[in-house]
């Protein structure tokens, strides 16, 4: 059933069950109320005003204020009461989202645009907003109201009634003839917003891309395809809502022009009275409002069941990397390990495709050793390192600590004995020492220094204008990228953690520097398994040991020495024989050896 | 770039004092364009009030003179009020048929200007500015903050003119009907009139918090999923969690503020409006008794008032929608407003006519043909920078004076440690940057003459972030030309090595680079890079740090396909990695913003300064 996604909202309806219902009888009562006015002027036309009874009129007259003012206080009342409901409500289902994703892994983080994750968490959840704060609730009070007129009016005079059911059929079918199609449109058109937020997002993220090659119209070009989009859907909608609103503007009007024609005949012949016409009209003139407000609740509630459809998809995000208990624990208990790290006839593959990117993987690394890996541009470095933390899960075979299989370990211990430093090194808005805590919360001020001397990021920091109270903006894009690089290692190192995994973490900075930082490394943190990304030889050559990753597996593993020795492959990788230096457009260069293979350019 | 400036968010979100004046400037530029269809819709909205309020006087018209005369055994003043009632039903419908679909149409067309304009100033804004914002700020502008504009161009302002000019005809009718019970619906304004007052103000200042704090809220999503890994890997969740609640707590109660702001304002406007209705029919039917006006009257007058204070109700959600949508304006009007800091110019200098035989005859026309580059294709163009200074707004010299002149077809090596300025010194070349004195030139062309078309396909960037675009690889390429063809994309590819992975994807170059099977490797990002730039084919190719995540026989490969492709073109090329330099010319070093070596890569590599040290490191590195 399609208003399946807004029924499950109903344990949080439930838990505040006794002060929603409160504003639906508020909503009925300030919508139902002006029902009894008509009544009473009716009354006051036939029985004061005719007899000329002046007297008569202060009790009627006393009641409709009375009436007036209940109607002021409910609406004032219901909103005053629904404010902070639904606004409690929004936040929460945003950090339930919130929460989900945190924990949703990489992998299914990968698949979803990061603007369909925005949207959903804002314009959808506002558009629930508002329609637990007045959709619902006058979806619901408005049929009453209209049951309860038609009801009055039957009363009044059963002919009236019977007419304004009459009209009930037309409205039916258009409700249905609309419905589908308004759903199908609204899911587009919301679909579309998340399109839109994806691409706003990356044309700021990437701006530094379209501005150097000055592909800004490019991307506006781009833009203007999906916003025409939204255009057009939303235009769509609106042309639907037209012939809604047209048809339920029209059916009512034709009711009451059906009440007066025939009221005036039944006055003719005697079995109704002027003022019963009279107050017909006014009760069916009430009703107008809600009947065409019918028109809004439905495109509202069809818009609601979209929103609430779309966050329903990311709640019900499968969480495949957990503890075995399911579900992930904050804050386990860390058990001691000394830190072997075993990868164990690892396979890996993306989740859709069977080519695998690991392939029957062995490799083993020490307590306290420091291991290079190498490999060409995608030969999976990056996937093997993420891995460890299980960022993501092997397909095949196993990663274990001290013998113990990584997953059967709870996630957040794991997570807890690896720091992990990344290419592309990500800091948050914050200040330069919560950056650098986060590796090990509760770290003081020394702890942090230590960690920006290992990573020479000290002198740096010190010149910065409020030192470790310097804020670093959004992904840190007021530092250099080797500045940023530095700050995320320390936050790697800071604490000391029996496993480092640390992929590629120094390409920006010099080599100078990075050979400084590799030393503090080993001086500092010698007791740390270390697994280390790296490119040049330099940083394998500090390593205990190097290993050769090609085609998802290890081919070679040695000391850097050995592997010159033995590995064709690790010698190409190292620019082995390549070290001619100098220009290879200066004439007369120093170049050496004839085993270059990019003799190209000018000769 | 010794000392980087502060992350400074709370500036980016001040708002200039004027900002209300200029939101409401910024409303009428876009409703403008759109007046005759204003008109037009002003025209239904007449109509449609005048059937809303017609339709009471023929109801009235039945009962006064139709149902006497129709009991008299005369019908005919009955069936004509009552077909005109249906007739004014029939047009309000189709009236309200066609408001819908013109409102829904022209509402879009301004919500898609507003869109593009903002879309296109953040292009346009500068790289100072972007350091400085969040990109989650700007997304809020163009999500959250346009819905809200969003929402009131829709529903809010036909139903606003609607209101307003329907509450005109019926004040109109009302006088018609009865002066003196008119007077007294009128004397409801005056309290009306304070109350309106006192909501404008409290509701203002609340709906800018909730602009203000829902950006917040949306800034710290971005950046939480944006560093997934991070949070995941370092357990942030629940610190990420309690900010999240700490921020969405300040929108919740702003917005608890807001909706009761409307609580107070709907609940007084309709007390008011039903006190009134109340002494109206105390004194409708006083004087109904006394002689002085009929039944009929009298119901058609409390009919009306039900119209008359129906559309208050409207206007009371019309006018905090409108609260709500300029409080965006605002933010969005300030977006608009901030000056884009490498200006365009007024006037346009072109660029000379290039002297080489072989003009533009482009880098991927050469990988294509093969490596050996053809010495006709001189293509580079000069680089001046003329008493130069560099500082952000008023902070310390980043780069103190200098001068330095790059002729044509050079290839510069930049060579210093982290934060020695060499970001910065092609960030100017680029014109990411204007300088604070002097001027950056190319080819005698001062930057800030050029028109940035012309500038940005003369000279091109590579950065060592390589950010992909949604779309397939081909299509990312393509950024280097939107107009290659797509063997020239797969050139591109080719030159710089990235074929053979593109070639195993699912999809080979149609492979969606965010969806099935198009995860990329930073490396292969950058390559992607690399043959971005064979593709753009520009006369000035600036590279900085756009090795970086290469493997070496990677990078040996690009710049084997560099060393053709730079050919005759000017290069400025920033790496640790020394190998670079063997493709330059000419190598700078620099130091705390200072050039402090300059020279043939021979001639520093004989001598004992700096760049000799380096080298010796390098080498020592190496196998």
């Amino acid at each position: 059933m399609f208003v399946r996604p807004l029924l499950r909202f109903w344990p949080d309806l439930r838990a505040r069950i006794g002060i929603y219902l409160v504003v639906l009888v508020l909503t009925l009562l300030a919508n139902g109320i002006q029902l009894i006015v008509p009544v009473i002027t009716g009354y006051i036309i036939d029985g004061p005003i005719t007899s000329g009874d002046l007297s008569g009129l202060w009790l009627p007259v006393l009641g409709v204020l009375g009436i007036g003012i209940a109607e002021a206080v409910a609406l004032w009342a219901r909103r005053m009461i629904v404010a902070p409901v639904v606004s409690t409500w929004e936040i929460r289902w945003r950090a339930r989202l919130f929460d989900r994703l945190q924990y949703t892994s990489v992998a299914i983080h990968d698949s979803w645009e990061s603007g369909q994750l925005l949207s959903r968490a804002t314009n959808d959840l506002s558009q629930l907003r508002r329609f637990f704060a007045f959709g619902l609730p006058f979806l619901l009070a408005t049929p009453i109201v209209i049951i309860v007129g038609t009801i009055m009016l039957t009363v009044l005079q059963p002919v009236f009634g019977l007419i304004m059911l009459v009209m009930a059929v037309p409205t039916i079918l258009a409700v249905a003839m609309f419905e589908r199609r308004y759903r199908e449109t609204s899911r587009q058109s919301q679909d579309a917003v998340g399109e839109i937020t994806t691409d706003v997002e990356e044309s700021i993220q990437g701006i530094r891309i379209l501005k150097s090659f000055g592909r800004s119209p490019w991307a506006a070009e781009r833009f203007s395809v999906l916003s025409r989009k939204f255009q057009r859907l939303e235009v769509r909608k609106a042309k639907l809502d037209s012939w809604f609103w047209s048809v339920l503007i029209l059916l009512p009007t034709l009711a009451q022009a059906a009440i007066v024609g025939i009221g005036t005949f039944g006055v003719v012949q005697g079995w109704t009275t002027i003022g019963t016409v009279v107050a017909g009209v006014t009760i069916s003139m009430v009703l107008r409002m809600p009947i065409e407000m019918l028109g809004f609740l439905l495109a509202d509630a069809i818009m609601s069941i979209t929103a609430a459809g779309r966050y329903w998809e990311v709640i019900d995000i499968r969480h495949d990397i957990t503890d075995a208990a399911g579900g992930i624990d904050d804050d386990p208990d860390v058990g001691r390990h000394r830190g072997e790290l075993v990868f164990d006839d690892v396979d890996f593959h993306f989740s859709d495709t069977d080519r695998l990117t690991l392939a029957g993987l062995d490799l083993t690394i020490e307590p306290g050793q420091t291991l290079a890996l190498v490999g060409t541009t995608g030969s999976g470095k990056t996937t093997l390192a993420s891995l460890v933390p299980r960022l993501q899960d092997v397909t095949g075979g196993a990663v274990r600590i001290d013998g113990v299989d990584i997953r059967d370990l709870p996630v957040n211990e794991l997570r807890h004995l690896v720091s992990v430093s990344f290419e592309d090194p990500i800091l948050f808005s914050a200040s330069v020492r919560d950056n650098v805590v986060m590796g090990a919360p509760g770290s003081d001020d020394d702890a942090v220094w230590q960690a920006l001397e290992i990573t020479a990021a000290n002198d740096f920091v010190s010149r910065l204008p409020e030192g470790l109270d310097t804020q670093v903006g959004e992904q840190g894009l007021s530092l250099s990228g080797g500045q940023r690089q530095r700050l995320a290692l320390a936050r790697a190192v800071i604490g000391k953690p029996r496993i480092l995994v640390l992929d590629d973490p120094l390409s920006a900075v010099d080599v100078d520097t990075e050979d400084r930082v590799q030393l503090k490394l080993r001086e500092i943190l010698p007791d740390s398994t270390t697994l280390i990304i790296a490119h040049r030889p330099s940083t394998a050559a500090l390593a205990d040991v190097v290993a050769v990753l090609d085609e998802g597996r290890i081919v070679a593993q040695g000391t850097h020495e050995e592997l010159l020795e033995t590995s064709p492959l690790y010698r190409e990788l190292m620019g082995a024989g390549m070290q001619a230096t100098a220009s290879a457009r200066g004439e007369g260069a120093t170049a050496s050896a004839g085993n270059r293979p990019t003799e190209g350019g000018p000769a | 770039m010794s000392a980087p400036r502060l992350a400074q968010d709370d500036g980016v979100e001040e708002l200039p004092p004027d900002i209300a004046a200029k939101a409401r400037a910024l409303l009428f530029s876009l409703v403008r364009p759109h007046l005759p269809m204003a008109v037009l819709l002003l025209v239904i909205v007449v109509l449609t009030s005048a059937t809303l309020v017609i339709g009471p006087i023929f109801i009235a018209d039945a009962l006064d003179t139709g149902i006497p005369q129709a009991v008299a055994g005369d019908p005919t003043a009955l069936t004509r009020a009552i077909t005109l009632f249906v007739a004014s039903a029939v047009a309000s419908a189709v009236l309200a048929f066609t408001a819908t679909r013109l409102v829904g149409i022209t509402a879009q067309k301004i919500i898609f200007t507003l869109r593009q304009r903002v879309f296109t100033h953040v292009q346009r804004l500068d790289l100072g500015y972007h350091e400085k914002s969040t990109s989650g700020r700007l997304v809020s502008r163009q999500t959250s903050d346009m819905e809200s504009v969003q929402q009131f161009l829709s529903y809010s302002l036909f139903e606003t003119a609607l209101a307003l000019l329907q509450m005109v005809f019926i004040a109109i009718t009302l006088i018609v009907l009865d002066v003196p019970l008119a007077i007294v619906v009128f004397a409801g304004f005056i309290p009306l009139f304070f109350i309106t007052k006192a909501a404008h103000q409290t509701q203002r200042g609340a709906y800018r918090r909730t602009r203000t704090s829902i950006a917040k809220v949306i800034v710290h999503f971005v950046e939480t999923m944006g560093g997934i890994r991070a949070v995941q890997a370092y357990r942030r969740q629940p610190d990420r969690r309690g900010t999240l609640r700490e921020q969405d707590s300040a929108y919740r109660d702003a917005n608890t503020d807001a909706l009761r702001g409307v609580a107070w304002f709907a609940g007084w406007t309709r007390l008011v409006g039903n006190v009134t209705q109340t002494v109206i029919i105390v004194v409708g039917a006083w004087l109904v008794i006394e002689g002085w006006t009929q039944i009929g009257v009298l119901a058609a007058f409390i009919l009306y008032l039900r119209r008359f204070y129906g559309p208050l109700d409207e206007l009371v959600q019309s006018f905090n929608l409108y609260q709500s949508a300029s409080a965006a304006l605002e933010k969005i009007a300030a977006v608009l407003d901030t000056d884009p800091g490498v200006p365009a110019p007024a006037q346009p200098t072109p660029l000379p006519a290039h002297t080489g035989a072989g003009g533009t005859a482009g880098a991927a026309a050469a990988v294509a043909v093969g490596t050996e580059g053809s010495a006709a294709s001189a293509t580079g163009r000069s680089i001046d920078l003329t008493d130069v200074r560099f500082a952000y707004a008023d902070g310390p010299d980043v780069l103190p004076r200098f001068d330095l002149t790059i002729p044509a077809g050079q290839i510069v090596a930049l060579v210093g440690a982290t934060g020695a300025g060499k970001s910065t010194l092609v960030k100017l070349v680029t014109r990411f940057y204007d300088p604070s004195e002097g001027t950056v030139s190319l080819d005698g062309v001062d930057l800030r003459d050029l028109d940035d078309a012309e500038l940005r396909s003369s000279v091109v960037m590579v950065t060592q972030e390589s950010f992909l675009f949604a779309g397939t690889i081909a299509d990312n390429i393509r950024i280097g030309n939107p107009e290659a063809s797509d063997a020239e994309v797969v050139a591109a590819a080719e030159a710089v090595g990235l074929d053979p992975y593109i070639r195993r994807l699912p999809d080979g170059y149609d492979t969606d680079v965010k969806k099935r099977g198009g995860r990329l490797s930073s490396g292969q990002r950058q390559l992607v890079s690399f043959a971005r730039v064979f593709l753009a084919d520009p006369d000035v190719v600036v590279l900085d740090e756009a090795t970086a995540h290469l493997d070496i026989p990677s990078e040996r490969l690009v710049q084997k396909a560099l060393a053709t492709v730079l050919e005759g073109r000017t290069a400025i090329i920033i790496a640790h990695r020394l190998s670079t330099v063997e493709i330059a010319d000419r190598v700078l070093v620099m130091d705390a913003g200072r050039i402090v070596e300059d020279g043939t890569p021979e001639e520093l590599i004989a001598g004992t300064g700096r760049f000799a040290q380096l080298h010796r490191a390098w080498r020592d590195t190496l196998v």
